[in-house]
């Protein structure tokens, strides 16, 4: 058979046979455009997300200068003269984030390196799942067991008296907000750690353990290296998913702006702001409502630089070794 | 070997030499490094164990106050802010259904949609397909309190304008799963081998049929894990619906254009007032909304195992 190309064979007798389409197929065309139209509305909530949070933050920079916003410490929107010192509920953010990944990082990469490296697949199959449930847990749920159990039966009691201030008789304070979400984000982390641990190759292990390596040495020195993009990955969106978190600070940790680290004061978070004041009936056009998208603004650019770093992290790894 | 009397010496020594390295080696290990080890090994154990008891204590902490409030009052009583020994969740459960069943509605079709798109349509060469796949996976992990705030100023309020009412809370619940949906989709798709889309399309069908009657019905079972594990995050959801009018103590039943509430934001109201009484009604509805939790994820864990395909 000649090599003409498509269509270009005839069979004995009858009419050239093309092995084209028919007609056209506008059918399959619109189906494809109307996939394309679901992929693509990611994108257009993303750009309503962006969109929704611009108009009202250049509202509410006409009336307070930018400046005064990003710099002043004191966030005090119900008093006359209101204050916007958005550093006043960053700092309440940041308290409550530091407290949480200080509990929960070594909770989760312990968690991940026992899961990968320590347990027999048994143990490592009842475990996982149980974790998972963890992670399926509502934040209220959380949020509810922060304030009215680990605030008053854990922290109260085992706290070293008048240590930074004392913690007895407070009814919210930051650690508490902070061991909540640190419960949250334990299996967060010790799920993609434990990923990114069990892709690197076992040649690496037998490696190790050929040249007289111990299995510590080997869990610390060779697959933890090797799996650091993941595991940086998994703290960085842990803490993103820190600091977006509303109801476990808002149940926890209290609503009073405090511009301080001190884990027995009570602050606000941007998240519990925007969550107290949105609110019920608020005015739309009001400097509060406007005030509300701003912190938005700075929440959403604070997580999206935290989201971008990890998804590239992740990437890395899968690169690597998969 | 050719002289076994003159290489004996050598090999012997050779075999000597050997032989005394390797028990060097091998030899018990320094106690230095045993106790190391043993602490490394308890170290991690901890671990586990902290965050186990952290799930348990939860479970249990939430058992223990939400008892006494355990009746079937629960389930029919509608909220009340005033008589804590007639409120119950009635409305709150409504709403919770209904939000859900708008959120299936929706999520399902856009989700797989775009799942589809991804996978077997798009190029992946080209930057706009690329964007989409990072866009959505930032997505996932926008804060939900960020959701609430597209929710008021663009569904509520803003361009479509729909008020206060139950539909809303629906939406802005669907945007904020359709990532989950779409990732576990995608998921689902990728793991159908192409011989199958390859003999299909040998046969001469073509590319939607390909995908309506050889690839979807084949992924379906990663599909629906994805689904159910979505729609079990949005029953949990509470942040985003105190933006979109999820607050207040809805006394009648809610229809998809009335005000409304949830289970969820129902039991933070409870969870933020002093009084024992309503504490316990918090923690009840904890329990109830952590069982339907469980049963829901179990099932999907139940249909993972049970219709995973190994090809």
């Amino acid at each position: 058979m000649e090599a003409t190309g498509i269509g270009a064979t005839e069979p004995a007798g009858g009419p050239p046979r093309r092995l084209q389409a028919p007609g056209r197929r506008y059918g399959e065309k619109a189906i494809q455009g109307l996939l394309a139209a679901c992929g693509i509305l990611s994108v257009v909530t993303t750009t309503a997300i962006v969109i929704s949070l611009i108009g009202p933050t250049i509202g509410f920079f006409e009336v307070v200068p930018v400046g005064d916003f990003l710099f002043g410490t004191e966030w005090t929107p119900q008093f006359e003269p209101p204050s916007f010192g958005v550093l006043g509920i960053v700092a309440g953010t940041l308290n409550v984030t530091l407290w949480g990944m200080l509990f929960a990082s070594p909770i989760g990469l312990g968690s991940a390196i026992y899961l990968s490296e320590y347990a027999r697949p048994r143990v490592r199959k009842t475990i996982k799942p149980v974790l998972e449930i963890l992670a399926g847990i509502p934040t209220v749920a959380i949020g509810f067991f922060a304030a009215s159990f680990i605030l008053p039966e854990i922290i109260q009691p085992l706290w070293p008296g008048e240590f930074l201030g004392g913690a007895v008789g407070k009814p919210f304070m930051a650690l508490a907000g902070g061991l909540g979400i640190g419960l949250m984000i334990v299996p967060i982390i010790a799920s993609i750690s434990e990923d990114a641990m069990s892709a690197v190759p076992n040649g690496l292990r037998e490696g190790a353990y050929a040249m007289g390596a111990t299995k510590m040495k080997v869990a610390t020195r060779v697959v933890f290296p090797a799996a650091l993009s993941g595991i940086v990955a998994s703290i960085v969106l842990a803490t993103s998913r820190a600091v977006g978190e509303t109801m476990i600070v808002l149940l926890a940790a209290g609503s009073t702006p405090n511009f301080t680290l001190n884990p027995v004061e009570a602050v606000q978070t941007m998240t519990a702001y925007i969550g107290v004041t949105a609110t019920g009936d608020i005015g739309t056009g009001t400097l509060d409502y406007k005030s509300v998208f701003a912190v938005g603004t700075v929440l959403f650019v604070l997580t999206l630089a935290m989201n971008l770093v990890s998804i590239s992290l992740v990437r890395k790894y899968r690169e690597v070794y998969e | 070997m050719a002289e076994p009397g003159s290489a004996a010496p050598r090999t012997r020594l050779a075999t000597a030499g050997a032989k005394a390295t390797t028990q060097a080696m091998l030899r018990d290990q320094p106690r230095r490094d045993v106790i190391r080890n043993t602490a490394f090994a308890g170290l991690l154990l901890l671990a586990v164990s902290i965050a186990l008891a952290g799930l348990i204590a939860l479970l249990v902490q939430a058992f223990i106050k939400g008892a006494p409030a355990l009746s079937t009052d629960l389930i029919t009583n509608p909220p009340s802010s005033i008589y804590p020994e007639k409120a119950g969740f009635r409305t709150a459960i409504l709403g919770s259904l209904e939000l859900i069943a708008g959120v299936i509605l929706f999520v399902v079709p856009v989700g797989v949609g775009a799942a589809i798109y991804l996978e077997e349509y798009a190029d992946k060469t080209r930057w706009w397909n690329r964007m989409i796949e990072v866009n959505i996976q930032n997505l996932a992990a926008v804060p939900s309190i960020i959701y609430g705030i597209l929710g008021l100023a663009f569904i509520v309020r803003g361009p479509l304008d729909l008020g206060f009412i139950l539909i809303a809370g629906s939406l802005t619940l669907a945007l904020l799963v359709l990532p989950m949906v779409i990732i576990a989709a995608r998921e689902a798709i990728r793991a159908v081998p192409d011989s199958i889309r390859q003999g299909s399309l040998a046969l001469g069908a073509t590319k939607w049929q390909t995908v309506r009657s050889q690839v979807l019905p084949a992924s379906i079972p990663g599909i629906a894990t994805g689904v159910i594990l979505a729609v079990s995050r949005a029953l949990g959801e509470t942040a985003p619906l105190l933006l979109v009018g999820a607050t207040v103590f809805v006394t009648f039943d809610p229809t998809p254009f009335s005000d409304y509430s949830a289970l969820p934001v129902q039991i933070f109201n409870y969870a933020v007032q002093p009084q024992d009484e309503f504490q316990a009604l918090a923690a009840a509805g904890i329990i109830l909304m952590l069982v339907v939790l469980l049963a829901m994820n179990s099932f999907a864990i139940w249909l993972r195992n049970r219709y995973e395909q190994r090809w």
